[in-house]
């Protein structure tokens, strides 16, 4: 599904991308962990589009064509959808009149008319309470106000209208409590199929008893410098990264 | 010949044709055309029109009194009405009464025109005690006096309600070359009296328009009215918007300014609370691009104690657009407890688009509270990879973003089906259907 090959990113004369090779395939789940500051939110970013950054080398291969010159949204119509690490205030534009806005554009792009409006309502309605999303909610401005939780449950409703093939989900526990962090993982595990695949990034091995990974990799100074299965996170979330951080330096 | 000379030689014309019973309007009227000869046409040396220039648009061959009636039918110009509601309407075509299109009233209130009003005896007490008490005697506003003869009277007696909104819309046909419109209204509230008024100017062609309309409003006691101007012309339409407004106790004065159209638009809008506990309210959104040019020029002198005063002007720029705005806030000595807040916030999409905006306070009392802030930044680029990522194309996203930033403004409109009116203007504006009713 995903394919990353030599990636090399930057932005101005600073590279943080400096080589990653990824191959995520549908149905699998992925992890991403590594230190703070490593490239993983770079990663997702560059992935999902973000212009400041510039690809030096390398390619992103969605569904086996090469996505690195599409924009932001046509990337999200062909099926990726990233959940912000910080997803970004929006004042004025209201949740449910922004998430029929990206639904229905979606559509568009696609050659299909607009979402009927009981439906949408009702597909809101679903979502929402998939999520345990208070209804008062999807009347306020995006993101505006909302604590750090209700961001990342925002964004995973965002996701859950949305229907992705590849959600990268860009530390989305972090903020979470305990309870909303098995709303949201069920959310996402209600979400996966035989046909989608799932990227998370995360810091902690918590999130990943909930959303079990096939595999994990850990990213350190822009390369994946390891991967592992399951196991890989609790020996991480044991040792820390010294370890790694020594290995990598041995070899080099 | 000048337009200044043109205009000082017709006005023979035009008093011979249009003397009225009413020997006050006539002496004012002679006094105007004096007044405007003394002192003509504002120019760039005058600070308040620092950053706008009207050569460009005095430059055509204005004709002043167009020669043949046009008439037009209501289903070509149907659009320009609110007309899911029920309205009275003074209409004009190229400065002429249009009756099949109008529909005014004198039960309780009188919605009419100008021209009775100056011509007849009834309303001759109204007109002594208002006409021209509030518009200055010089330069544009002398120019429209002198030549004033039709526009719309509205009379809200006292403790009525108008239940239905009033529109004044000025269609011009500009089937001459180019035409010169000088429409004056006149906006009386009498005491505890209500009133919605929507204005607008609409030439029906690209040939170059100018009008000079004179506006002048006043809130009795308690009066409450709600006035909306949508500025929405065809390319070639220069509009100098003109309106003043008097205050009194505890009246309340709301006037929403939309301007997406035109060429030159400069609305020159002064209040003057005379009264205690009066709210004066400006807003504005602007949304301008290519060559088109805006200036908003605001006046709210504070001459009463415990009153308040809002400004919320929101404009957006692309292309060559070019802002204008200038608040000033005087704030007299007497005027104890004032609360007097501006804002004037701009954005910017590239970067050939220009703003100037002044802020200008002169606080003679001690006791006040008063605030303003004006910004100018661009579409936020972060917000811009948010909405992309969720599938909305750049440009849906851009004018997502703008019509957001317009929102609090849309958001006071207390007419529903204007507000969706001006959502929809705004949406085409931008060129965009995003999806849900804007
Ligand atoms: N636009 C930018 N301009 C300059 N530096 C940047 C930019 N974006 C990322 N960086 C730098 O690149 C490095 C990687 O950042 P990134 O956000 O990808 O890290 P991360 O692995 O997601 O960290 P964390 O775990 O803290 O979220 C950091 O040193 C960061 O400061
Ligand atoms: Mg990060």
């Amino acid at each position: 599904m995903l394919k990353i090959e030599n990636l090399h990113a930057r932005v101005g004369d600073k590279f943080i991308l400096k080589g990653i090779d990824l191959e995520i395939n549908a149905g699998e789940v992925h992890a991403i962990m590594g230190p703070n500051g490593s490239g993983k939110s770079t990663l997702a970013s560059v992935v999902a589009g973000k212009e400041e950054y510039e690809i030096r080398q390398g390619q992103i291969l969605f569904e086996n064509e090469d996505i690195s010159e599409l924009s932001a949204d046509e990337r999200a119509h062909k099926g990726l959808f990233l959940s912000f690490q910080y997803p970004v205030e929006i004042p004025g534009v209201t949740v449910t009149n922004f998430v029929k806005t990206a639904l229905n554009e979606t559509r568009k792009a696609k050659g299909q008319t607009d979402m009927p409006a009981n439906k949408m309502l009702k597909l809101i309605r679903e979502k929402s309470e998939m999520l345990e999303i208070d209804r008062k909610f999807l009347s306020r401005s995006l993101n505006e106000g909302f604590s750090g939780g209700e961001k990342k449950r925002n964004e995973i409703f965002q996701m859950a209208i949305l229907e992705p093939k590849l959600a990268i989900l860009d530390e989305t526990d972090s903020g979470l409590d305990i309870d909303a962090l098995r709303i949201v993982a069920n959310g996402v595990n209600k979400l996966r199929s035989k046909d989608n695949a799932t990227l998370v990034i995360t810091h902690y091995q918590r999130l990943l008893d909930y959303i079990v990974p096939d595999f994990v990799h850990v990213l350190y100074d822009g390369k994946i410098v390891k991967s592992g299965g399951k196991e890989l996170a609790f020996e991480l979330e044991e040792k820390g990264y010294d370890w790694i951080k020594k290995e990598v330096n041995q070899k080099a | 010949m000048e337009l200044k000379e043109k205009l000082l030689s017709s006005y023979i014309a035009f008093e011979n044709q249009n003397s009225v019973v009413n020997s006050f309007v006539n002496e004012l009227r002679g006094e105007a055309i004096k007044n405007f000869e003394a002192t003509g046409f504002p120019s760039k040396k005058n600070e308040n029109w620092k950053y706008t220039s009207l050569k460009k648009v005095l430059n055509e061959d204005f004709s002043l009194f167009p020669e043949s009636e046009h008439t037009i039918e209501y289903r070509d110009v149907q659009p320009y009405f609110i007309h899911d509601i029920d309205t009275y309407k003074i209409v004009f075509i190229d400065g002429k009464y249009a009756s099949h299109l109008s529909q005014t009233t004198h039960e309780g209130i009188d919605v009419c025109l100008m021209s009775s009003a100056l011509t007849q005896t009834k309303y001759r007490a109204v007109i002594e005690n208002y006409f021209s008490k509030i518009a200055p005697k010089d330069n544009l506003a002398a120019l429209n006096t002198a030549f004033c003869n039709e526009g719309a009277y509205i009379h809200i007696k006292k403790n009525k309600v108008s239940k239905r909104p009033i529109q004044i819309i000025h269609f011009s046909t500009a089937k001459e070359s180019a035409l010169l419109l000088q429409p004056r209204n006149l906006i009386v509230v009498d005491e505890n009296a209500h009133v919605q008024v929507i204005e607008r100017h609409q030439s029906l062609t690209e040939n170059p328009t100018l009008t000079n309309s004179v506006t002048e409003i006043f809130a009795n006691k308690r009066a409450n009215i709600d006035y909306y101007k949508i500025q929405n012309d065809k390319s070639g339409a220069s509009l100098i918007d003109n309106t003043f407004i008097d205050q009194q106790q505890e009246s309340n004065v709301a006037v929403h300014t939309f301007s997406f159209g035109g060429k030159l638009t400069r609305n020159n809008l002064n209040f003057h609370q005379n009264g205690e506990r009066v709210e004066s309210i400006l807003k504005g959104v602007s949304i301008i691009g290519q060559k088109q040019h805006i200036d908003h020029n605001t006046l709210v002198h504070h001459i009463a104690p415990n009153c308040e005063s809002h400004q919320d002007y929101k404009g957006i720029f692309s292309d060559s657009a070019v802002g204008v705005f200038n608040g000033k806030v005087v704030v007299e000595k007497e005027a104890q407890k004032t609360n007097a807040f501006q804002a004037n916030n701009n954005l910017l999409v590239n970067d050939k688009a220009t703003i100037n905006t002044k802020p200008q306070l002169e606080i003679f009392a001690d006791d006040v509270k008063c605030s303003h802030g004006c910004t100018i930044g661009q579409l936020d680029e972060n917000a811009m990879f948010y909405l992309q990522t969720r599938g909305i194309p750049q440009k849906e996203a851009k004018a997502l973003l703008m019509y957001a930033f317009a929102n609090n403004v849309l958001e006071s409109v207390k007419i529903p089906q204007l507000k969706k009116r001006i959502n929809k203007i705004i949406a085409e504006k931008l060129g965009v259907n995003i999806g849900f009713d804007l």
